[in-house]
């Protein structure tokens, strides 16, 4: 195989510190909105009893799920053996670490006792998957750094392949982990299903590659390096088959669930009479996350296709994250079978709820704080080929 | 006498005064100094039909505790409710107080990932709120919605009940009164105020009203499919 | 030259430092603490080992409290509170608070406070 060479991005563009400026804009309102969360407390929020997991957690969720995928693009290339994805396999590792740091600052920052950090991480329940899922992420670091290091130093580059081993392995466990926060508890219909683990999976896969399809493009165009068109559709057909995957599984768990009697009422809720969240489902989640990737990347094809087709799988996934986080707490539990309950404590009752600017700034801010890192590791080390014109990569 | 000789004396001397230590216990409220044990169980038994339609129970426990809303229902915390319920099949009316179900399973133990969550050994179920971190999740488990989070900087705490910002709270049978050996506040004043529905007791001691009670007549657990058996029962339900 | 550059500095903040130390007078940047023991009798220790050790004994004591229920008298923080708040403000934070005073001057966060009653419980009745 031809040798590759990577190199740093210059970064000493105008529009380099202008996207670094802008984001940094980004992170420091971020940064703000959790300092008056702390402050004030989350009365300030949109988050009530109810609904206690709310914008903030979409995003740091969405965004450590598609760190997980985004290294789905390196392990095609070492545990698969694709050699075509050799040169893409830096980016990859970077991009995952830079969006599971964004995740876990918005995660961090949202904590009613942000302060307690070190308790969090010097006291573990080990029957709590949250716990072992502190472990799992902080873990990831190591792993994918280790990762990045036999690829980038030549007398390690042996190494590589068991190394991504690792890397895919653990963003497995790591994946189911982050599914079974939700998959494991039992006394929410919504969430207690078996099916959830592997729906994160399959899920992280489809962001991941998404977001790293957007950030590959604009990586290379900005600095003025070749992207070849077979590569980029590669990437798009992965894409492609994932998106169909995940409209796979939720077909399987809604149809699973109309099944049940018990949760025909649930069902009805998210496929028919649940407002926004029926909205988010079937705009936002099936047709802008599913359907319109698909037709984008199989039948229209092409580049710009491709990037709006990426955009449109993180705009379905960010409606995703929000059906299953929000719209499953604000589904009201069932306590007495059979019976409608009312109470001062809105038992019975869809929850409402509405974001709040701190909670998006929060948001926002974790996105930007992954973007920065991205853009501030290009620079810094040598992640992108200088080159990924079709005729050096396309050979497997 | 050989060391093992010994100690085998004492385990039996233990193991056959035991049962006797425990009559001896029941007998004296335990003293501050001493440990909380396994021997006991505390719980409640609610007569649903008793259950009049007042607040007596909310009122005393808001009082006691000192969780008075901040007028915004959403986000003020509620450590016991009134529950109005109404069958779809038959139209059947009733109230009831819904609080922390005091499980031997909590699933909000479970999931705590500090372990801040625990379950005290005489079966009261609590957030230890030193090593609360904020997160949520056990909210998130509760099946009956009996956690709150605190919403806001608190002042003018009773002394006997710390709540603070940031952290997870929920109804504590009023362990500080119940460690002085009085009853929760809640079940004195539905007796004094109420309808006289409520009953606090060790459901682990066999001379006990509750648990006399609970052998002779029926009672419910709420969500008895996911087997948690609280420390919360519901007669007449 | 470069060295000569950076001893200049180090003397200059060691001389600065040094006036700072000797401000025991009420001249000080730093408020001394204000230690008011308006109760009479002794503390659960001696003065010397809670000065020291307080710090570990409420760590120590609120976990047997916790997770075992034991509520001596001599470890309660509500008893620190009761003996130890201001008999004017009631209260162990403040200007001149107990607790505050020392650790204001040795800028140390309590915590405690955040869900603890401050308060003597007489007059929070």
């Amino acid at each position: 195989m031809a040798s590759v060479h990577y190199r740093e991005i210059d970064g000493r563009s105008g529009g380099y510190y202008l996207l670094l400026i802008v984001l940094g804009i980004f992170i420091a309102a971020g940064l703000g909105a959790a300092w008056a969360m702390e402050h004030h407390g989350h009365v300030i929020t949109g988050m009530t009893n109810r609904i206690v997991w709310g914008a903030p957690h979409v995003f740091a969720v969405f965004l450590i799920v598609a760190a997980s995928g985004a290294l789905n693009v390196a392990s095609v290339a070492s545990v698969f053996g694709r050699e075509a994805y050799k040169p893409l396999a830096r980016l990859s590792g970077l991009l995952a670490v830079a969006l599971l740091a964004g995740g876990l600052a918005v995660l961090v920052l949202d904590l009613g006792r942000a302060d307690r950090l070190i308790v969090a991480m010097t006291h573990y329940n080990f029957k709590s998957i949250f716990a072992w899922n502190i472990f799992l992420y902080t873990g990831f670091f190591t792993v994918v750094a280790l990762y990045l290091w036999t690829m980038f130093e030549r007398r390690m580059n042996g190494y590589s392949a068991r190394a991504g081993m690792l890397a895919f392995l653990w963003r497995l466990v790591l994946t189911t982990g982050t599914g079974s926060i939700f998959g494991f508890l039992v006394a929410r219909e919504p969430y207690n299903s078996a099916l959830l683990a592997p729906l994160f999976i399959i899920m992280s896969f489809t962001y991941g590659t998404a977001i790293y399809v957007l950030v590959l493009m604009a990586a290379c165009r900005w600095s003025a390096r070749p992207l070849g068109d077979a590569l980029l559709a590669r990437l798009g057909s992965l894409l492609g088959v994932f998106v169909a995957a995940v409209l796979y599984f939720v077909a399987v768990q809604h149809l699973t669930n109309l099944y049940v009697a018990r949760q025909v009422d649930l069902e009805r809720f998210l496929l028919r009479e649940g407002g926004i969240y029926t909205a988010l489902f079937w705009i936002g989640q099936i047709l802008l996350g599913g359907v319109v990737p698909l037709v984008l990347v199989f039948a229209v094809r092409g580049r710009a296709a491709l990037a709006w087709a990426a955009a449109c799988v993180i705009a379905g996934g960010l409606a995703q994250m929000y059906v299953i986080i929000v719209g499953g707490q604000a589904y009201p539990q069932h306590i007495f079978p059979g019976k409608e309950v009312s109470s001062s404590f809105f038992d019975g009752v869809v929850a409402s709820y509405a974001p709040s600017l701190p909670e998006v700034a929060l948001g926002v801010g974790g996105v930007a704080l992954a973007l920065a890192l991205t853009v501030v590791g290009l620079k810094l080390l040598p992640f992108l080929p200088r080159s990924l014109a079709d005729a050096e990569s396309a050979k497997a | 006498m050989s060391p093992d000789r010994r100690q085998f004396l004492g385990w039996a001397a233990a193991a056959a005064l035991a049962p006797g230590l425990r009559l001896i216990e029941l007998a004296q409220a335990r003293s501050p100094e001493e440990a909380v044990s396994l021997l006991r169980r505390w719980g409640l038994l609610i007569d649903v039909e008793k259950c009049a339609d007042c607040d007596a129970c909310v009122t005393a426990c808001r009082d006691e505790n000192g969780w008075a809303g901040h007028g915004r229902p959403a986000t003020d915390a509620q450590w016991i409710r009134k529950a109005s319920l109404r069958d779809r099949g038959t139209g059947l009316v009733q109230t009831l107080p819904l609080m922390c179900q005091h499980c031997e399973h909590p699933p909000c133990v479970d999931v705590c990932p500090t372990g801040a969550s625990f379950k005290r050994a005489d079966g009261i179920v609590l957030v230890d709120k030193h090593i609360c971190i904020g997160c949520r999740y056990c909210v998130m488990a509760c099946p009956f919605g009996a956690r709150s989070f605190v919403h806001e900087p608190l002042t003018g705490q009773k002394p006997d009940v710390p709540r603070g910002k940031g952290t997870v709270e929920s109804c504590t049978l009023c362990v500080h009164r119940v460690d002085r050996g009085e009853q929760p506040a809640c079940v004195e004043a539905c007796n004094r105020d109420g309808g006289k529905a409520m009953l606090f007791g060790d459901l682990k001691d066999s001379s006990s009203e509750i648990h006399l009670r609970l052998r002779r007549e029926p009672s419910t657990a709420l969500r008895p499919d996911l087997a948690l058996n609280p420390g919360v029962r519901y007669q007449h339900l | 030259m470069s060295l000569r550059i950076a001893a200049a500095v180090l003397v200059t903040l060691l001389g600065v430092a040094s006036l700072a130390g000797s401000a025991e007078l009420a001249g000080g940047r730093v408020a001394l603490p204000v230690v008011k023991i308006e109760k009479s009798g002794a503390c659960v220790a001696p003065t010397a080992e809670m000065r020291r050790n307080h710090m570990k004994m409420l760590l120590h004591q609120r976990d047997r409290t916790m997770h075992e229920g034991i509520r001596t008298a001599r470890f309660s923080l509500k008893n620190c509170v009761e003996c130890h708040a201001s008999q004017k403000t009631g209260s162990v934070l403040g200007k001149e608070g107990f607790c505050s005073s020392c650790h204001a001057y040795a800028s140390v966060t309590i915590d405690c406070f955040e869900c603890h009653t401050p308060l003597r419980e007489a007059r929070a009745r």
